[in-house]
């Protein structure tokens, strides 16, 4: 039986795409998915599929053509910024557009849903970011500025940034492109850190689908047929993986739970 | 955020400096006036000879009143055009502010033979001048926003000011054709950036417009700063992107506007003095570059204007040609040497 409190992220019915004056594309409808408290939730799908515009449609960047988004069982758009500031953070796949800032400038920025009209930082606000560096293990690099990092340590300061926001929910946007392997199970690996440490709620999107399914406590699958959200091992039972991706190149093993190319 | 308080020793250190280029400012001009004669004259009690009181109070004060307003006021505008525009190279002539301005200073000045003569007194007047050069670099800024809304390409953004610089001067380029030859000389000594026609009535309105762009600027620090991430991450930090825009834009507008109004357009400063100020103060934080900005542009001012005068002689050169002689090769040294062009 399930808890409703347990429920941070549900959404009803939900059809996301873009919609103009002349036409609608609907790029997924009927979407139902329940995302739990304190869970690694990761997404996963293939290109093109619409990962991206559902982040977006979770996030309040774009109104979902039908349906609602609801977070702490209140409706997306009854939120004002602010309010949804303090209950949801982002890393997106976009970068910083000033380069200059420091590391600590950065992650500060994080507080200003909490700070007064000219952004000054109270002890409390310090605190916070001083945490957020250590969780993520950067306190080193508070100094440095960010054209100065490479891209993994550009990535660990973008979370530490949205960890300093200090929110219920934080969703990244494929928070792995650019990076090499280690470092991409280093982040994923970070954030089951982050879960289990602070009892945040993680939702990330990804093309890390053997990583999603070691790592994550729940994968939402995106396939043509429509969403499908479960524990890893029992989409693996059921076969949701093998619907993933056109079958001529690559098949799902189910043994190891990775894609092997086909000899 | 670092705050404001680890830069204090700069801090007081530029405060110095400014008070030392304002004497030096004041001290220096085509009448040599002995530096204790300088003081008393501030403070307002009687020098050694009258004429030496009446020059300072109502010719080198006000000038070098001026020079910090327009220092300042540019600093401060090009340093909020380039985090709103997210481009090092955005300032208030680049994005064809100023060119706004002087188009609408032409319109008045030669256009006022078009609008027939009954108008000319009424409209030739400083107060339309001021008015006119606010209302054109508002409409520029407003229609730089409004292709900016459609085109995310920053590049593109300034390729468009440069359009509209081009327009603009095109427009002035046809007023001067049918001008008359008092008016045109009237028009290009406006083009020449002067500090020193304002009386103290005027420098008064100037400073009255200009505050309201420095209030509306320090209501900015803090989506300024969030801003540095990017739009959607500022949204996602709760600002409101739409509302914080306009305001950074009727600052930017009141105070490159009235500047260009009360001392003509003047190159350079606006661009070249947030850049120079971040090689001082490495921190992108807007509530230590603001007020650094504003210090960093009076001091530069003032000394363009006492190299303007050449010290003991009778000439001035044009203030607009000291400014970009000083501005231009700072730009170049810095993607040269520096490479640091970024914000």
């Amino acid at each position: 039986m399930e808890n409703k409190n347990n429920i941070i992220l549900n959404t009803e019915n939900l059809s996301i795409g873009y919609a103009s004056k002349k036409e609608r594309t609907i790029i997924g409808s009927n979407i139902n998915i329940n995302l739990n408290r304190g869970e690694l939730i990761g997404l996963i799908g293939a290109n093109g599929i619409g990962k991206s515009t559902l982040l977006r449609t979770l996030t309040n960047v774009q109104k979902p053509l039908e349906g609602t988004v609801k977070i702490n069982d209140k409706s997306l758009h009854k939120y004002d910024a602010i309010d949804l500031a303090k209950v949801l953070s982002l890393v997106l796949t976009e970068a910083v557009s000033s380069k200059n800032l420091s590391v600590f400038e950065l992650v500060a920025l994080g507080r200003q849903p909490y700070t007064n009209w000219v952004g000054s930082l109270s002890e409390y606000d310090m605190n916070k970011v001083d945490e957020a560096l250590k969780l993520i293990n950067i306190t080193h690099l508070k100094h440095k500025n960010c054209f100065e990092l490479s891209d993994g340590q550009l990535q660990k300061a973008m979370i530490a940034r949205a960890l300093a926001q200090d929110t219920d929910m934080i969703i990244l946007d494929e928070p792995t492109t650019h990076l090499d392997m280690y470092h991409k199970a280093y982040i994923l690996k970070l954030l089951q850190k982050l879960t289990q440490e602070t009892g945040k709620t993680i939702l990330f999107s990804s093309h890390e689908i053997d990583l999603a399914i070691q790592l994550c406590d729940t994968v939402v699958v995106m396939t043509n047929d429509g969403v499908v959200s479960d524990q890893p091992c029992n989409l693996i039972a059921d076969g949701v993986f093998n619907s993933l991706f056109p079958k001529d190149l690559i098949v799902f093993d189910k043994k190891t739970g990775s894609f092997k190319v086909k000899k | 955020m670092i705050d404001a308080k680890t830069y204090s020793k700069s801090f007081i250190i530029i405060i110095l400096v400014l008070v030392v280029c304002f004497v030096l400012n004041i001290s220096l001009g085509s009448v040599h006036i002995p530096l204790q004669d300088v003081f008393k004259s501030i403070i307002g009690s009687s020098t050694e000879q009258d004429t030496w009181l009446y020059i300072i109070q109502n010719y080198r004060l006000p000038k070098a009143f001026t020079a910090i307003l327009v220092g300042s006021g540019l600093g401060i505008s090009g340093l909020l055009m380039q985090t709103l525009f997210r481009n090092p190279l955005a300032g208030p002539f680049v994005l064809g502010i100023s060119s706004g301005a002087s188009l609408g200073v032409a319109l008045i000045i030669l256009g006022s033979s078009v609008f027939g003569g009954l108008l000319t007194t009424l409209l030739v007047s400083k107060w339309s001048i001021v008015i006119a050069a606010s209302f054109g670099s508002f409409l520029v800024l407003i229609s730089v926003m409004v292709v900016s809304l459609k085109i995310r390409d920053t590049m593109a953004i300034l390729i468009i000011g440069l359009m509209f610089s081009s327009i603009t001067a095109a427009i002035v380029s046809v007023l001067s054709y049918f001008g008359s030859a008092q008016q045109l000389q009237q028009y290009v000594f406006w083009g020449f950036g002067s500090l020193g026609n304002l009386s103290w009535n005027e420098l008064g309105i100037f400073f009255i417009i200009y505050c309201f762009g420095i209030v509306l600027s320090i209501f900015s620090i803090k989506s300024l700063n969030s801003l540095l991430l990017g739009e959607n991450y500022a949204k996602s930090l709760g600002l409101n992107i739409k509302r914080s825009r306009l305001l950074i834009i009727i600052a930017t507008s009141l105070l490159a506007g009235t500047i260009t109004a009360f001392a003509g357009p003047i190159a350079f400063i606006g661009l070249a003095i947030p850049h120079m100020t971040r090689q001082l103060f490495n921190t992108s934080n807007h509530k230590v570059l603001l007020p650094a900005v504003f210090l960093f542009g009076a001091i530069i001012m003032l000394i363009c204007d006492s190299i303007a005068q050449i010290p003991n002689s009778d000439y001035t050169l044009p203030i607009n040609a000291i400014t970009s002689l000083i501005g231009a090769p700072v730009v170049i040294w810095l993607l040269v040497r520096k490479r640091k062009m970024i914000f």
